[in-house]
């Protein structure tokens, strides 16, 4: 049995006098903290920062889609709304979510160490996210760009003015942060576990992060050096991409798309891990087929990186090439098919309860279904030569990112905020969040689906008309998602002062982090945990509760 | 699709396009593809139905209420292969389809009428062979395999028919090509989808489906006068191409007569096949290819020719059957208005010009 300090009961509880919150105070004990789960909160405020701004250029997206003309905004200022929306949700947003926030809290604590490997890393990644939002801030202000997120060549390197250069270089230093966190995160797992802590005694939001650091770490630096070529291009005509120079711009394709489709594993890995952690403990039962969920996760890893050629299909590549990335891509679709089944069959003879961190773990499942599923399709060479660069495509990398990892990214925030902050979020107004959320999603993904088989192409700021019924149902759709996005914004800082006091553990859940006190201590844990039972072990958690005398930390 | 029945799938089809959900079906490939659109939306309704029956069941039978303890279970690896190999073979099954139909898209049959589009910022140039120029619009006849060859002057840009069911991305210094037969009479959506700059919305266009007898009309009613290969003539005539492709017998260069298609010695060995990208190539960039037995000493033409303008000649080289047309070419160059470069003649406006028939 571990020497783990265990709070009163959840009814009894009161707030510890010492935590990681108040050991120390003012803007410098902040700024200056090595401390993972201080630079938790610091990426979770700058990210939420960044979530709504981006948000704000989707709302204007959806205005402007709602009547067929460009007319509230002109081609120039809605293409570079749009580029903005893609860089600060892709870069700012997605990648970071959940790794840097929930994962930089909680790995430390889930194998049972003091912090990450490298502190002072972990708050220069920060920093660099800081300074590459700042960069963006910049370019917003200044005129924006219009690249789209893809930067595509020649476009990008020959016939804009816009500040192409100084955003190339924010997503550059943006990689930097995304590459240190991973690599904290490599280093952590493989050398900080507690004794006893095995691999396959890793919670699965563990393994899942594993997975996607190793994606940061072998991608990222093949987006850094893409982009150095384009500002290269840019400012001296290397000649790289140019065709007229003897360059190649499919090149471009090739490696932009090398890091851009792994890195839509970066952001739903992480999403995909705090779903297996929130399912189990709704359920209260193991993970069904734990190392079944384990491997895939490794499997979408290692096959992700060789399916990026899917995103050419249509741009004159060998047909026998894109034969092999088809196949590619069909069996990176399985190991997801694998962890979906795997989640709903931990259900079967579990005992479920419905709060709010479950429902949006509910809204994941089915969203992400329709997702995946509808991956097939773009995978599937004769139908992605009609559907890629439609509506089609807008909806299903919309239906994986926003209905997959930002529901698992706001079911986790409202699983671990009690973890995070000591204190509960109000539960009935949480729940309708989720619904909202759910309800208002659909409404705006699911038309564009139609859309695109319709033909509608992306990034068009002025649309036939015959195309007008599906956008005002998907604009609709939009403005019920921003009310289910605000919400929890609300409620949330509403409860850091006026929420219920959570205790240690008050979904009685079994991951390490949960026998500790809430917020947790500067150090994590008063002594060295040692890990005598398995990831998920409900029955452990009942005997322990039986045989200990609960302390205050 | 020929394989269920014409009335169901026409039931289907119009039912489908009155609700304004899915578009046109007016191409020899366009039911392909439906067909397997249908087949990927059975497989994902089936997929979806399935995890919603497993969790809303589950959800019901086994909540707290009524299951107040779990029943510990670690696994099946029997479930586990279960779902591992029925999704594998569903993927399968759309990749193997997927790809005859992607083959079949972009294989073009032999007798294609192939005609040139030069795409733009912001706009699609269509040149016909016979010398029919248009702006944003596509004339073709019905019931006739038509190829596109597409590259773009600029950007990526990106030649998209919904109705065809046909896309393909048109890429600086590259030809592309797409085919597709037109089936229904009827004027239908050009879009440009790969984003290209301002007014990449605005990059769209039609393509008009005629019977043949109307498209013979329009078209012998909206040439510019000259074809293509006439327009590239005069250009191998002012550039002085034909002052080395001659057929005399100390010639600088190789003989062009009868090149296309052929297979011509490189320097460091290899054949290559003689097609409309390596002649863009070698007079853009002679030195991409160096023919054996010549001296490498063609000047570039970078920058000295238009993209319609490289067409016009590939046409012209295409069209050479014999060295008596070039050594004509010679005699007539002296007399001949010189156009240096650009654009050739009679650029004819929008098609839709007081000549073009009605679709």
């Amino acid at each position: 049995m571990s020497t783990i300090v265990t709070l009163p009961d959840q009814s009894t509880a009161t707030l510890p006098k010492v935590s990681y919150l108040n050991k120390e105070y003012g803007l410098k004990s902040w700024l200056l903290t090595g401390d993972h789960k201080r630079i938790a909160m610091l990426y979770l405020i700058s990210i939420t920062f960044f979530f709504f701004i981006g948000g704000a250029m989707a709302g204007l997206i959806r205005l402007e889609l709602l009547t067929p003309p460009s007319d509230l905004l002109a081609a120039d200022t809605y293409n570079k709304v749009f580029t903005a929306h893609g860089i600060v949700m892709v870069f700012l947003f997605l990648v970071p979510s959940v790794p840097a926030t929930i994962g930089n809290f909680l790995i430390p604590i889930m194998v049972g160490a003091k912090d990450l490997a490298f502190p002072k890393i972990n708050l220069l990644s920060w920093y660099l996210y800081i300074v590459a939002g700042t960069m963006i801030l910049y370019v917003l202000a200044s005129g924006g760009v219009d690249t789209g997120w893809t930067f595509t060549t020649p476009l990008s390197t020959h016939y804009l003015n816009t500040h192409v250069i100084t955003a190339g270089l924010a997503v550059f230093v943006a990689g930097f942060s995304s590459i240190f966190t991973g690599l904290n995160f490599i280093v952590t797992i493989h050398r900080m576990r507690a004794p006893g802590m095995t691999w396959f005694r890793l919670p699965l939001f563990v393994w899942s992060h594993y997975a996607a650091s190793i994606l940061m770490v072998l991608g990222t630096p093949v987006l850094a050096i893409t982009l150095v070529l384009v500002v290269l291009e840019r400012t001296i005509g290397i000649g790289v991409f140019d065709p007229t120079k003897g360059g190649d711009p499919l090149l471009f394709q090739h490696l932009f798309w090398f890091y851009s489709h792994p890195a839509v594993y970066i952001m739903i890995l992480p999403g995909m891990g705090v779903i297996s952690e929130v399912i189990s403990t709704f359920s209260r039962k193991r993970v069904f087929g734990y190392t079944a969920v384990a491997f895939s996760s490794v499997a979408i890893a290692v096959f992700g990186f060789f399916v990026w050629a899917h995103h050419m299909f249509v741009m004159g590549i060998s047909s026998y090439s894109a034969l092999v990335f088809s196949l590619l891509t069909m069996l990176v679709a399985v190991p997801s098919a694998i962890k979906i089944f795997n989640w709903s069959a931990t259900l079967y003879k579990g005992s479920i309860t419905f709060e709010t961190p479950m429902l949006y773990a509910f809204g994941f499942i089915g969203l992400f279904t329709i997702g995946g599923l509808t991956g097939v399709f773009l995978g599937t060479m004769g139908m992605d030569i009609h559907l890629t660069e439609t509506y089609f495509i807008v909806a299903h990398f919309h239906f994986v990112m926003v209905g997959g990892m930002l529901m698992a990214y706001l079911s986790g925030v409202h699983f671990w905020w009690p973890k995070m902050t000591g204190r509960m979020y109000p539960e009935g107004v949480s729940k309708l969040a989720a619904v909202i959320t759910f309800v208002g999603f659909i409404l705006t993904f699911f038309p564009q689906f139609l859309l695109g088989y319709l033909g509608m192409p992306r990034r068009y700021a002025a649309y036939p008309p015959e195309f007008q019924v599906l956008n005002v149902f998907s604009s609709a759709g939009a403005s019920v998602l921003g009310v289910g996005y605000m919400l929890p914004l609300l409620y949330l800082t509403w409860s850091l002062k006026y929420g219920k006091i959570a205790g240690s553990n008050p979904w009685q859940a079994t991951g390490l982090e949960w026998q500790i006190q809430s917020p947790p201590l500067t150090e994590n844990f008063v002594e060295t945990p040692i890990v005598t039972h398995e990831a998920y072990d409900y029955e452990w958690l009942e005997s322990k509760k039986g045989s200990e005398v609960p302390t205050v930390g | 699709m020929h394989s269920i029945s014409p009335v169901i799938w026409q039931f289907l089809i119009k039912w489908l396009t009155y609700f304004a959900i899915f578009p046109p079906e007016a191409s020899s490939i366009a039911p392909y593809a439906d067909a397997l659109y249908f087949f990927l939306v059975a497989i994902s309704v089936v997929g979806l139905t399935a995890v919603a029956i497993l969790v809303v069941t589950f959800s019901i039978r086994y909540r707290k209420e009524v299951h107040p303890v779990a029943t510990p279970i670690d696994g099946s690896t029997l479930l586990e292969a279960t779902w591992t190999i029925i999704p594998l073979i569903l993927f399968m099954i759309s990749f193997v389809w997927g790809a005859l139909l992607y083959f079949r898209i972009y294989s073009p049959p032999a007798n294609a009428m192939n005609i040139y589009v030069v795409g733009k910022q912001w706009m699609w140039k269509v040149e016909h062979p016979g010398g029919q120029h248009e702006i944003n619009a596509l004339h073709i006849p019905i019931n006739r395999p038509i190829q596109v060859t597409l590259i773009s002057q600029d950007v990526f840009h990106s030649f998209s028919i919904p109705a065809f069911r046909v896309k393909r991305e048109v890429i600086p210094g590259r030809y592309n090509t797409e085919w597709f037969e037109a089936t229904q009479v009827g004027t239908y959506h050009l879009f440009c989808t790969q984003y290209c700059g301002t007014l990449h919305s605005q990059m769209i266009g039609e393509v008009v489906a005629m019977t043949p007898e109307d498209y013979e009309a329009w078209a012998a009613g909206s040439t510019s006068g000259n074809s293509l290969a006439q327009n590239g003539e005069r250009l191998f005539a002012s550039l002085g191409c034909s002052s080395c492709h001659n057929s005399g017998a100390n010639a600088h260069g190789p003989n062009l007569a009868n090149v296309y298609g052929s297979h011509l010695q490189m320097k460091n060995g290899p054949f290559v096949t003689v097609d409309d990208a390596f002649l863009r190539d070698t007079i853009l960039n002679p030195t991409m290819h160096e023919v054996a037995g010549f001296a490498p000493i063609m000047p570039t033409y970078q920058g000295q020719v238009s993209e319609e303008g490289l067409i016009d000649l590939v046409e012209y080289i295409r069209q050479l059957d014999s060295q008596y047309r070039i050594d004509q070419t010679i005699n007539n160059s002296a007399e001949q208005p010189i156009q240096t470069g650009a654009t050739p003649p009679g650029t004819s406006a929008p098609a839709l010009a007081p000549g073009a028939v009605k679709p």
